[in-house]
């Protein structure tokens, strides 16, 4: 996927015919070892067909995927089965809902459907109120950079590399905290994990872009 | 504008996690809402969540469980996508369904030296309140015992520690001793948020010990 993207991005997308050069750090994360842990499913495509023709089949696709995720973090955050089930469903039906909602510029899909799932954990499983804060203004990719929608994507990569060389308990750590099962002073042990601190600073450059474009387009 | 003082990334992974009490989450909502630092934190902790769902063990679904899904599809109602749109009042989106959508539904309660206060949630683990305190006011004596955490909406307060405005986030606890002042120019309204007295099995005693030095 990430080659997909960069090879249409560099071909494609960029109508005055100039390569864009590649950043060190964008360049590092595009690695052979990404390559071996991530899906190489195109599931932010699956997405805009869902919310632009009702595309059954990508929603097919995307649910025989996610699904049995979905269903096992549930599980796993103390839903009984038939809890589980039901609101597994529910997530799911959710994300064909608010296709129209997701911006990869925003968010991976997996990301994005983390927060939908979690949001069903929350409320029907643990029974916790927890306000959201308002959203930063939608961007179509017409109005951004492309490559933001790479960068994200890369940042996950990253991530998931990062997690998957943390030593089995440290890896524990996170998933329990994401289940609602932590005792609370490891909970302060999560922030001290060596998960890069690239993530948030390239989050932020994003997030404030948003902002200032939304300040125009108001 | 930009925020001076943030929230510890422990409370933000708290609140990723939902392991934070309402009345806190409260805060952290309206300040992630204003502030693109503590945001990006937060999103780069739902990525993680992302990382997680995309490694997870798989779990067997119900045979029917599409065709099931396809089915609450088409029972669904348009008026559940609504997007938190940006406040354009002083009180930010995740406030306002505590009271009903508009600030003028907001009932205040005088506390006395003109200061008045409107409960947003009170509950086992912890409460949070709007304070309306007019200008140069000093604060009625509060003792708190465990975490508290206030976000000014509108005007300034100052204290012992230092001045704080409209997005900025100040953390206490039992050994902060402070007497916080509003700002001479408007009335400061704030969100303020305790914990409640005497809950030791909550997560926050334990994680106490970081912010003693804030």
């Amino acid at each position: 996927m990430i080659y997909q993207n960069n090879i249409s991005y560099e071909s494609n997308s960029n109508s005055s015919g100039a390569i864009i050069p590649r950043t060190e750090m964008e360049q590092k994360l595009v690695s052979e070892d990404i390559m071996k842990i991530t899906p190489l499913n195109n599931w932010s495509d699956c997405l805009e067909k869902i919310s632009k023709n009702k595309d059954e089949e990508a929603f097919k696709k995307l649910f025989e995927y996610f699904a049995p995720r979905v269903k096992s973090f549930l599980l796993k955050s103390g839903g009984s089965e038939n809890q589980a089930e039901e609101s597994t469903q529910e997530a799911l039906a959710t994300v064909w809902q608010k296709a129209h909602l997701f911006d990869p510029l925003k968010a991976s899909a997996s990301t994005w459907i983390f927060t939908i799932a979690r949001n069903k954990q929350l409320d029907a499983i643990r029974k916790i109120n927890r306000p959201e804060p308002e959203e930063l203004p939608w961007m179509s990719l017409e109005q951004s950079d492309a490559r933001d929608a790479i960068i994200l994507q890369e940042e996950q990569n990253s991530l998931a590399l990062a997690v998957s060389k943390l030593p089995k308990k440290q890896r524990s750590l996170i998933e329990k905290a994401f289940y609602g099962d932590l005792s609370h002073s490891e909970i302060a042990d999560i922030t001290k994990l060596p998960l890069g601190t690239v993530k948030s600073r390239i989050r932020l450059s994003i997030d404030r872009l948003r902002r200032e474009l939304g300040k125009k387009l108001q | 504008m930009k925020t001076k003082h943030h929230i510890p990334n422990e409370i933000l992974t708290a609140y990723a996690t939902g392991a934070l009490p309402e009345a806190f989450s409260i805060i952290v909502a309206c300040h992630v809402s204003m502030c693109d630092q503590c945001r990006s934190e937060v999103e780069a902790l739902d990525t993680l969540g992302g990382v997680l769902i995309d490694n997870q063990e798989i779990a067997e679904i119900n045979f029917n469980s599409f065709e099931k899904t396809m089915q609450l599809i088409s029972k669904q109602n348009k008026k559940d996508t609504e997007v938190r749109k940006t406040s354009k009042d002083i009180y930010p989106t995740p406030l306002k369904s505590y009271f009903g959508g508009s600030s003028s539904n907001i009932k205040w309660k005088s506390v006395g030296g003109g200061v008045k206060q409107s409960i947003l949630v009170n509950d086992k683990q912890a409460s949070a309140r709007l304070l309306s305190i007019p200008p140069g006011a000093q604060l009625p004596d509060h003792s708190h015992k465990g975490l508290e955490m206030t976000m000014v909406l509108q005007g300034s307060f100052s204290d012992e520690v230092d001045s704080f405005y409209r997005g900025d986030v100040e953390l206490g606890d039992d050994h902060l001793t402070h007497t916080p002042k509003a700002g001479m120019k408007e009335h400061c309204i704030c969100i303020a948020a305790t914990q409640a007295p005497l809950v030791f099995n909550s997560w926050i005693p334990k994680l106490l010990q970081p912010f003693i030095r804030i």
